[in-house]
């Protein structure tokens, strides 16, 4: 483990360092990406080895600050995180060179390469380290590299305030993670890792509770749930596509590492089934309202930002239903709870990534982010627009691909409820299993729109007509990550082996054996009679049956050829204004669902002076309510700010008054200290 | 038994699927005609229809890409693997190993996206308009179809679909279902007209611009495109009729694979979806469509009735 972490800390280092000692962009270019595409090839053998090791590979060195060791852990848990990170920060890196001509005129590619080998360098680093002081560096520079890449383009409008409200919220939650870790220090007396897991030192009762929300919100804020989602929609989307496919794709996955590893190994999987409750509820409502807003957007990065805290839904609804199946004893489906929600995860991490990578080939193509202005780009990107098809496919659950799969386990984990004791769980799962199917349902829509505006039809605007294919370095980047999506969907037996080694250690059961049937080829989390998929079986009779229709279409219409013609318009000439708008291809889900979205319409007419009948000018405007902004954080901000207009009157600017503030602090502390 | 039965089985369920599916639709618009004192058209004739189109030169729209000319074989595959899945006059039937119930749905959801895909693709007003309004009818359907699949798994405490037939078609007391298991039927017929596109949901005779949905969508397709998105719609007819009437009214469906009882599966089966489809014309003829934003009450009680379900199954079994 050390040679790899030697070699994964090198590629990194000399990625992010190398760049800055050079001015030539192209030498820079090469350097930084260089070094992100090899530290991310050695950060997948190494997840690989963390996954097989089976023994946690431990490497500490000491520090002279009280609390703090620099220490790191390499378990099963840690590996399958590190392996997400690098796969997706490999793919990513490959991407970036040819990306960074996009704002290469706005931003040195120097620094931006050589802060994207930091950020995924710390994001690696997070899920290792073993020592509550450490990880709490690592986790601060991860969210300040983060937040630097998002204000790479500062000068646009609207990128400093989201930079702004993503630094507050993250040291929001940064405040509660320290609480969390200063809770667990007080009974293990150290910030080590090792003595937070100690069985020793269990901590009271009511301190769990408490310990269990304040991580809850502190990692929940990075994670994006609802209601601490609110910066996310506007961060992820500021930064370049390749950042914000880390951010999305990866970043706040290393919330749900945290949350796991704090649930399952701090607190050893202790805890009332309320906790798992809880967490399933937020995961609910997040994946509802996550995909619910997605659909209202029209800018494709801030769509697919809104989706990510749709699927941290999805993931926490299968830990849930794990934790509540854990605190009941029933191991062998808490294993399956958490083990349909890591296979979301990497799942996601992958169709997630793979979609900011073709928002941002679009981007690149059309340099706009507006969905209305798009329309016809399959046509002039065949490559990219089949590499999004895939990640729509995936990300909306469709068989046989990946998120198919995992979004399937997790539904039978619900199900699974049947087998609680008591009432209302059994019928909350149900219920939280209908949630997931209008989510899945909405998803689908939602892509279906964000694919079919984009791609397909006719131009929308002259940016879409001149769009060309983005060169090949982006193709691979995105080919790497469609291929993943594709295996991760094909092969359950592969990865459900791989999953277990994580959560057997968490749950004390191993279910890899139970979970497939059939040498691998079925997926049974029960027995076969019970339920079963088997994705390489659909494939074929997809294709099959695809075959069968081409060819009864081949036999009975021999020898007539398809005849081209002009889409007919009501006999006028066929222009893309004919064309459904992505505005009005949602209105009536909108209309539907008035009361989630509270929809407004701003209409101002202007007429001829002459009549009242002809029109001069019209001018509609459509908002929708974001729920959250408007009724809890509008308030609290107020209040805050009034209550800082009330504090003004101590700070008047004399410097006198401000070293007599200092001197009675300072004998205050010394009374209450005495 | 022999290794060629389950091959010669799926044969056969995916000949009865393909046949099946066109005599569906006509005994739906025969029903129809009657019952408008007309003497309509013969069982037969959508098949004569069916064969025609396939013979005809189709015309596609030059602003088209490759997604237009792959939807009706990704649509008709997706159909057609979903209705492979269930049991149709076996209850063991050999592929149900690849999918169970859920799998089924999102298999059906395949066909819907690409559906929806195709029905923007052309670029006309009316496609959109198809699509988006399908999107609606999909997303409201979803969780009141999840629901009371639901309902249906926990009473045969089995989401594998055979295994779900199997039992129910054991049981002594078919007749007197338990009050769970009539409002999950309730729930899933109603589910059933809105996913398949029946009055008072959608009318699948109409081509009026300000009332079409499954329409809208096709109306660029012609010859086999055409063809292959009928046939699908028809299968999908199919497939939703045969999950009600094999997993709520399983008489007759074989057990085993003996060739008397095969005999009868076959028989019970064609006369039991038969006669379902009488019941849909029925309905079809005296129901006006619904508006599009009264549809979502219709799935909304639909919702409530699987809800219900899932309430008595729990509260009445303790």
């Amino acid at each position: 483990m050390t040679a790899l972490l030697t070699v994964l800390l090198a590629c990194y280092l000399l990625g992010g360092l190398l760049p800055l000692c050079t001015s030539r962009p192209q030498l820079q270019n090469t350097l930084a990406h260089g070094g992100a595409a090899a530290g991310g090839l050695t950060g997948i053998v190494l997840g690989l080895v963390g996954l097989f090791a089976a023994q946690p590979l431990t490497l500490s060195v000491p520090s002279n600050i009280p609390f703090l060791t620099f220490a790191l852990r390499l378990d099963p848990l840690a590996a399958f995180f590190v392996l997400t990170i690098s796969l997706a920060g490999l793919a990513a890196s490959i991407y970036a060179q040819g990306y960074v001509s996009e704002y290469a005129d706005r931003a040195s590619i120097g620094v931006v390469g050589s802060l994207l080998n930091g950020f995924v360098l710390s994001m690696t680093l997070v899920v290792l380290a073993d020592n509550g002081f450490f990880f709490l560096i690592l986790w601060e520079v991860m969210s300040l590299l983060s937040y630097v890449l998002v204000v790479t383009e500062h000068e646009r409008p609207g990128v400093r305030e989201a930079g702004l409200f993503y630094l507050i919220m993250t040291h929001v939650g940064t405040a509660f993670i320290i609480l969390t870790f200063v809770i667990f220090s007080q009974e293990a007396g150290s910030f080590s890792f090792d003595d937070f897991r100690h069985p020793d030192q269990r901590l009271p009762d009511g301190l769990r509770s408490i310990a269990f929300f304040t991580a809850l919100i502190g990692f929940g804020a990075k994670a994006g749930i609802v209601p601490l989602h609110v910066w996310l929609p506007y961060a992820h989307p500021a930064a370049p596509a390749h950042i914000s496919a880390l951010m999305s794709g990866v970043m706040i996955k290393t919330a749900v590492y945290a949350l796991i590893r704090v649930y399952f190994d701090f607190l050893e999987g202790v805890f009332p089934w309320w906790w798992g409750f809880t967490v399933l509820s937020i995961g609910a409502v997040s994946a509802l309202l996550g995909v619910m807003y997605a659909l209202m957007e029209h800018d494709l990065k801030s769509l697919l930002a809104f989706h990510s805290v749709e699927n941290i839904g999805i993931i926490l609804l299968g830990i849930g239903a794990g934790m509540i199946f854990h605190a009941y004893g029933l191991h062998e489906l808490a294993a399956l709870g958490l083990l349909a929600g890591l296979y979301h995860t990497i799942n996601h991490a992958m169709f997630k990534a793979l979609l900011f990578l073709g928002a941002g080939a679009v981007q690149f193509a059309t340099h706009t982010r507006d969905i209305e202005e798009y329309g016809g780009l399959l046509r002039r990107m065949p490559w990219t627009g089949l590499f999004f098809l895939v990640g729509a496919v995936s990300i909306a659950a469709l068989p046989p691909t990946n998120g198919f799969v995992s979004e399937w386990l997790v539904f039978q984990s619900l199900i699974l409820s049947v087998q609680l004791p008591t009432l209302l769980l059994k019928l909350m799962l149900p219920i939280a299993a209908a949630i997931l199917a209008l989510t899945g349902a909405l998803a689908l829509v939602c892509f279906a729109k964000a694919f079919g505006m984009a791609f397909l039809a006719q131009p929308r605007s002259g940016h879409a007509r001149q769009a060309v294919e983005v060169p090949v370095s982006m193709r691979v980047g995105m080919g790497i990550l469609a291929g993943s999506c594709v295996l991760l969907g094909l092969a359950p037996m592969l990865v459900v082996p791989l999953l277990d080694r994580v959560t057997g250690p968490l749950t004390g059961v191993a279910i890899s054996d139970k979970v497939l049937a059939l040498d691998g080829w079925v997926v049974a989390p029960v027995t076969v009679e019970f339920s079963s998929i088997s994705t390489p079986v659909l494939a074929a009779l997809l294709v099959g049956a695809g075959l069968l229709g081409l060819l009864i279409a081949r036999r009975l219409g021999k020898g007539v050829q398809a005849r081209y013609t002009r889409t007919w318009g009501c006999g006028l000439p066929l222009t893309p204004r004919m064309e459904y708008t992505a505005t009005g291809f949602v209105q009536p889900i909108k209309q539907v669902f008035e009361t989630v979205y509270q929809p407004t319409v701003k209409l101002e007419r202007e007429f001829l002076e002459q009549s009242k009948y002809f029109l001069r000018h019209q001018r509609v405007e459509f908002h929708t309510e974001p729920l959250f902004e408007t009724y809890l954080y509008r308030p609290v901000v107020r209040k805050l700010l009034a209550v800082a207009e009330r504090l003004r009157v101590i700070q008047v600017g004399s410097l006198h008054l401000y070293l007599t503030y200092i001197f009675v602090t300072l004998v205050l502390l010394l009374l209450w200290a005495g | 038994m022999h290794v060629m039965v389950p091959v010669v089985l799926i044969v056969v369920q995916l000949i009865m699927l393909l046949a099946l599916a066109p005599f569906i639709v006509g005994v739906i618009r025969k029903i129809k005609a009657r019952l408008q004192c007309r003497r309509g058209a013969g069982l037969f004739q959508p098949y004569a229809d069916l064969a025609k189109l396939f013979r005809k030169q189709p015309v596609r729209s030059s602003t088209t890409s490759w997604i237009f000319t792959a939807a009706p074989y990704i649509v008709f595959a997706s159909t057609v693997a979903a209705g492979l899945l269930m049991p149709v006059f076996l209850s063991h039937t050999p592929l149900n190993f690849a999918g169970n119930i859920i799998a089924l749905v999102y298999l059906l959801a395949l066909g819907t996206f690409f559906l929806i895909l195709a029905g923007l693709d052309a670029g006309s007003a009316f496609g959109g308009m198809g699509s988006s309004r399908e999107a609606v009818i999909a997303t409201l359907a979803e969780p009141a179809m999840m629901l009371s699949i639901l309902a249906i798994a926990l009473t045969a405490g089995s989401t594998n679909l055979s295994t779900i037939v199997h039992q129910s078609a054991l049981l002594e007391d078919v007749v007197l279902a338990p009050p769970a298991h009539l409002m999950a039927l309730a729930a899933m017929f109603i589910v059933t007209l809105a996913e398949t596109g029946r009055v008072p949901v959608d009318n699948p005779a109409t081509h009026l611009e300000l009332t079409m949905i499954h329409e809208a969508m096709l109306l660029e397709y012609s010859g086999r495109y055409l063809a292959l998105m009928e046939w699908a719609a028809g299968i999908k007819l199919l497939v939703f009729l045969t999950l009600i009437v094999n997993v709520f009214a399983p008489w007759g469906i074989a057990t085993s694979v003996a060739p008397v009882a095969l005999a009868t599966g076959v028989v019970a089966y064609v006369l039991k979806v038969a006669g379902l489809a009488v019941v849909i014309g029925v309905i079809e003829s005296m129901f006006a469509k619904l508006r599009l934003f009264r549809v979502p009450e219709l799935l909304g009680a639909a919702f409530i009735l699987a809800l219900l379900a899932l309430v008595f199954f729990y509260t009445l079994r303790g």
